[in-house]
């Protein structure tokens, strides 16, 4: 499997997430202005504060070259992963549905959570984020909840940011981009915490398969 | 603007000054060099009430790859690798505009770290506020915390420790500190000095304002006082995206050896980084004002070289390089130009296109600015208020409640929950599970802990021993987590020099300062120096932050703080003298003096040896520094930690001769509070005190008993985050 991770002027994340999916096969930074990805066989869009996140979060990383050719990709049905910022520049894509707000606190937040998969596996994956309450209309969540979009839910009782239905992270329709606000990347060596972050890039694998 | 007699002295300068720059000059400085001259010779660039002290501290050692004097120190951490790391103030700013004014301390002291060749890899901070009931120091918590996180997340380093303290004397003053850890390879790393006559001088990042004009000489070497408001506009803004553009530029810039030397843009601007620069390398500098990209289309020169417009780097440049680092620049979007020469004049001068509007002997600019002999004079007493919060009549129980409560030793959740603490993936501790953080550097197939700590308290009741007890609590904390320390940087928050007390505050800390680097071999390598931390009440605590960095050869084998396993023998290592002077109880209770016990350096040292020789052997499963609020504290914080009680008997601290309540409460340097198998404790030769069990802190010294269950001492040690999240 070939991983290549966007970097955008601002990325914070990028390297975490280099080594994160050097664990699992080949990895390789991929410059935003890039516009080629065919030698890549699946994107990671990592963390970070591309742009600033001036304007909004991610509403200028979308505009890269690089984006024009992951939009190509993922409707090739190749899997398109985007952590925390890179959720966020995938829901200005519209190559996800929603929003992602500021934390119903107001305030940046960095904490270890637990996360409740699709099937029921839980995970503990730490968040980073000041922009994380995921927000759609109610009958859009309804038609994301019964497409089966919804990936990643936080725990009863964890839900650190205000996120509409307790929603970590969610797929397209055809379940080959994924967005997520905590951070796998940063889940995946039991000397900084914890290695559950690693299914959620074996499930990218999976896709790919 | 003409240069009026008074000009001189509202930009700082003393008549003595000012005539010793005219005998310098030859003749009277025009507005641009008076302006210039009133920067670097200002308390905050000069050092002139400290350089002479500072000649005292211990500054070499085998480790040291850069020393005082370079943006930050250095020290080899093997395998080719070397982490700098500088702490410094921005002490002022922060008490005008809080956010802004922690968020470019953050922003100036990455800088600093990446103006070496290294990547920046940790944020710690030391912060000081007024008590929580004053609207004003939670205002200044909340901008300060808000900015801190601002940049250091946007940026994408991470902030992995820190401290906060609340103590009236910081509440007109509050205390702003950030220590910034770095990255390098040691034959890869930079030094600031100018160098090659005729090499381009090339000036890097944002474009220059009027933001922070004057503010090294305004605001950093002055008292606050009325009228601060009107100095809002002296205080620079951040653009952390700014910054993140730069950093990745430099490395980059650096890793492909296209620059001479690289010198960050701080305090004084333009006019300190290319004096400096000419300083160091014993060479002249022109720059062409008329060449620096601006935001304000009709700023004078002399504006332009003191603007403190933040995310900007100076840098020496070989004419053939010139336009492959221009190149670079253009990649990542940030601005350049080639703003000036190295020339072999020994002057700095300043020119408009080919007009000359100021030239100076670099020796006089950088070089020539007078040192002070402060006059130090003990006061007669205790020097500060006292304020009753506890009845001494609180039983154990009560009593360890409310210390856990007092926001200075409650959990600082509240705060580093506001920063990323994990991006680079290094960080082996987080915030609050260790005594100090464990940053793993596979580059180097080992680790560093850091820790940064000082008790402005303590030091206000005897300077001398408070600065030693915060330099051995710093080698506590690095032991705890099984690290040996390399070196040492510090920053020195003191009030006015010119006055005796504060004179003889600073000139007692930095004696015990120096004193306790010579003893433990910890070299200073590095610093900053923040004077005049006065309010209209008075000086602040005298406030030396030290920063402490160490090398531990396995990131996976650190004992965190917390118990560990019901059953484990907890013992009492160190040679622990608890006294009730300038605790955190004496406080409570109103009761602070002058005076503290003398710590004995030595034997600390050979505790901090046998601690650190256990954890990295893997012998202990807790190891915690006893600190703020003594003993009974230290037990709780490592049974919430972990959700398990203790059972505990200080009989044998008694039979040495303590009071219970100086047992369980008193402070001073040298305990460690350790957990293990009764083997390893005893190997170790710990005091046994007991047994890790059950769900409730019990503690019995003499008469007075503790029996809290864990939950309500995790409840009380988690009220700060409740009341500042409580709507007012």
């Amino acid at each position: 499997m070939r991983w290549g991770v966007l970097q955008f002027p601002g990325s914070c994340d990028e390297r975490d997430a280099l080594h994160a999916c050097s664990l699992i096969g080949e990895a390789r930074l991929v410059w935003h202005e890039q516009r080629d990805l065919d030698g890549f066989d699946a994107i990671v869009i990592p963390g970070g504060f591309s742009y600033g996140d001036y304007l909004r979060a991610g509403a200028i990383a979308r505009f890269s070259p690089a984006m024009e050719a992951v939009a190509e990709l993922a409707a090739d049905g190749r899997p398109v992963l985007g952590i925390c910022n890179g959720f966020q520049v995938l829901c200005e894509a519209n190559l996800l549905p929603g929003a992602l707000l500021r934390n119903e606190s107001l305030r940046f937040i960095c904490r270890q959570v637990e996360l409740v998969a699709a099937d029921d596996e839980r995970l503990s994956i730490p968040v980073k984020h000041g922009e994380g309450r995921y927000y759609a209309p109610e009958e859009m969540l309804d038609a994301i909840e019964a497409n089966g979009q919804v990936a990643y839910r936080y725990a009863p009782g964890q839900n650190p940011n205000g996120s509409a239905r307790d929603i970590a992270g969610l797929t397209n329709e055809a379940g080959n981009v994924l967005g997520l606000m905590p951070h796998p990347e940063h889940a995946v060596d039991a000397m900084t915490g914890s290695t559950d972050g690693l299914a959620v890039f074996e499930r990218m694998v999976a896709v790919a398969a | 603007m003409t240069v009026g007699a008074a000009k001189h002295r509202e930009l700082g300068l003393t008549d003595t000054e000012f005539e010793l720059i005219v005998e310098k000059l030859g003749r009277e400085p025009n507005d641009v060099e008076l302006a210039m001259f009133s920067l670097l010779w200002s308390e905050h660039c000069s050092y002139k009430h400290s350089r002479k002290l500072l000649r005292r501290l211990p500054t070499e050692g085998e480790r040291v790859v850069m020393g005082p004097g370079e943006n930050a120190g250095a020290v080899d951490i093997g395998n080719g690798h070397a982490v700098a790391f500088k702490v410094e103030s921005h002490n002022h700013p922060s008490a005008v505009e809080p956010f802004e004014g922690a968020a470019t301390g953050v922003g100036g002291i990455l800088r600093d770290v990446f103006a070496l060749g290294a990547r920046p890899i940790a944020i710690l901070d030391s912060l000081r506020f007024g008590e929580l009931d004053s609207e004003r120091a939670r205002f200044l918590l909340d901008g300060a915390v808000r900015g801190i996180g601002h940049y250091g997340n946007s940026i994408g380093v991470p902030t992995v420790g820190g401290e906060i303290y609340f103590e009236p004397p910081y509440e007109h003053n509050c205390l702003v500190n950030a220590m910034c850890v770095g990255l390098a390879k040691t034959d890869e790393m930079v030094r600031a000095a100018a160098a090659g006559v005729g090499n381009a001088v090339i000036l890097m990042g944002a474009s220059t304002g009027r933001d922070g004009i004057g503010g090294a000489s305004v605001l950093a070497s002055a008292e606050l006082g009325d009228g601060d408001e009107a100095k809002r506009p002296t205080v620079q803004i951040g653009d952390p995206f700014e910054e993140a553009k730069l950093l990745e530029c430099c490395l980059e810039l650096l890793g492909k050896g296209l620059l001479v030397s690289l010198q960050d843009l701080g305090a004084a601007g333009l006019t300190s980084s290319a004096g400096e620069m000419a300083s160091a390398g014993g060479v002249g500098i022109d720059i062409d004002v008329a060449r620096v990209p601006l935001r304000e289309a009709d700023m004078e020169p002399f504006e332009i070289m003191v603007s403190e417009s933040q995310e900007r780097m100076l840098a020496v440049v070989e004419p053939a390089k010139v336009a492959e680092v221009l190149a670079v620049c253009e990649k990542w979007q940030t601005g350049s130009a080639e703003v000036g020469v190295v020339t072999d004049s020994g002057l700095v001068r300043v020119l408009r296109d080919e007009a000359v509007v100021g030239e100076m002997p670099v020796e006089a600019l950088v070089d020539g600015c007078p040192l002070y002999d402060i006059e130090p004079a003990e006061p007669a007493g205790w020097l500060y208020g006292n304020r009753a919060t506890l009845d001494s009549a609180a039983s154990a129980g009560e009593t360890l409640l409310a210390l856990l409560a007092s926001p200075s030793i409650a959990s600082k959740r509240w705060a580093f929950e506001q920063y990323d603490a994990l991006v680079g993936s290094r960080t082996a501790r987080r915030p609050e599970s260790a005594d100090a953080a464990v940053l793993a550097i596979p580059e180097a197939d080992n680790a560093i802990a850091v820790s940064i700590d000082g008790n402005g308290r303590r030091v206000a009741c005897d300077p001398y021993a408070g600065t030693v007890e915060a330099v051995l609590e710093c080698a506590q904390n690095l032991a705890c987590v099984g690290a040996e320390p390399l070196g040492l940087t510090n920053c020195l928050n003191f009030g006015n020099p010119e006055k005796p007390a504060p004179a003889w505050q600073l000139d007692r800390a930095v004696s015990g300062l120096a004193e306790a680097c010579e003893a433990l071999g910890v070299p200073v390598v590095g610093g900053n120096v923040s004077l005049y931390n006065e309010g209209p009440e008075g000086p602040i605590y005298p406030t030396p932050a030290i920063g402490m960095v160490g090398e531990l050869p396995d990131p996976s084998r650190v004992a965190g703080s917390a118990f560990a396993a019901e059953g484990d023998a907890i013992g009492l290592v160190g040679p622990f003298a608890p006294a009730l002077a300038g605790s955190e109880l004496a406080k409570l209770r109103g009761e602070l003096d002058h005076g503290l016990p003398e710590p004995d350096i030595a034997a600390v040292a050979a505790a901090c040896a046998a601690v650190r020789d256990a954890v990295r052997a893997g012998k202990l499963s807790s190891a915690h520094d006893v600190s703020d609020g003594g003993l009974a504290v230290a037990l709780a914080e490592s049974a919430i930690g972990a959700n398990l009680g203790c059972r505990v008997d200080l009989a044998p601290l008694l039979m040495g001769g303590l009071t219970p309540v100086e047992a369980l409460f008193g402070e001073g340097s040298g305990g460690f509070l350790v957990s293990g198998k009764r083997e390893a404790l005893d190997s170790l030769g710990a005091i046994a005190i007991g047994e890790v069990a059950g769900r409730e802190i019990e503690i019995a010294a003499g008469e007075d008993r503790v029996e809290v269950t864990v939950e309500a001492a995790e409840s009380a040690w988690r009220s700060l985050g409740r009341e500042l999240d409580a709507p007012r």
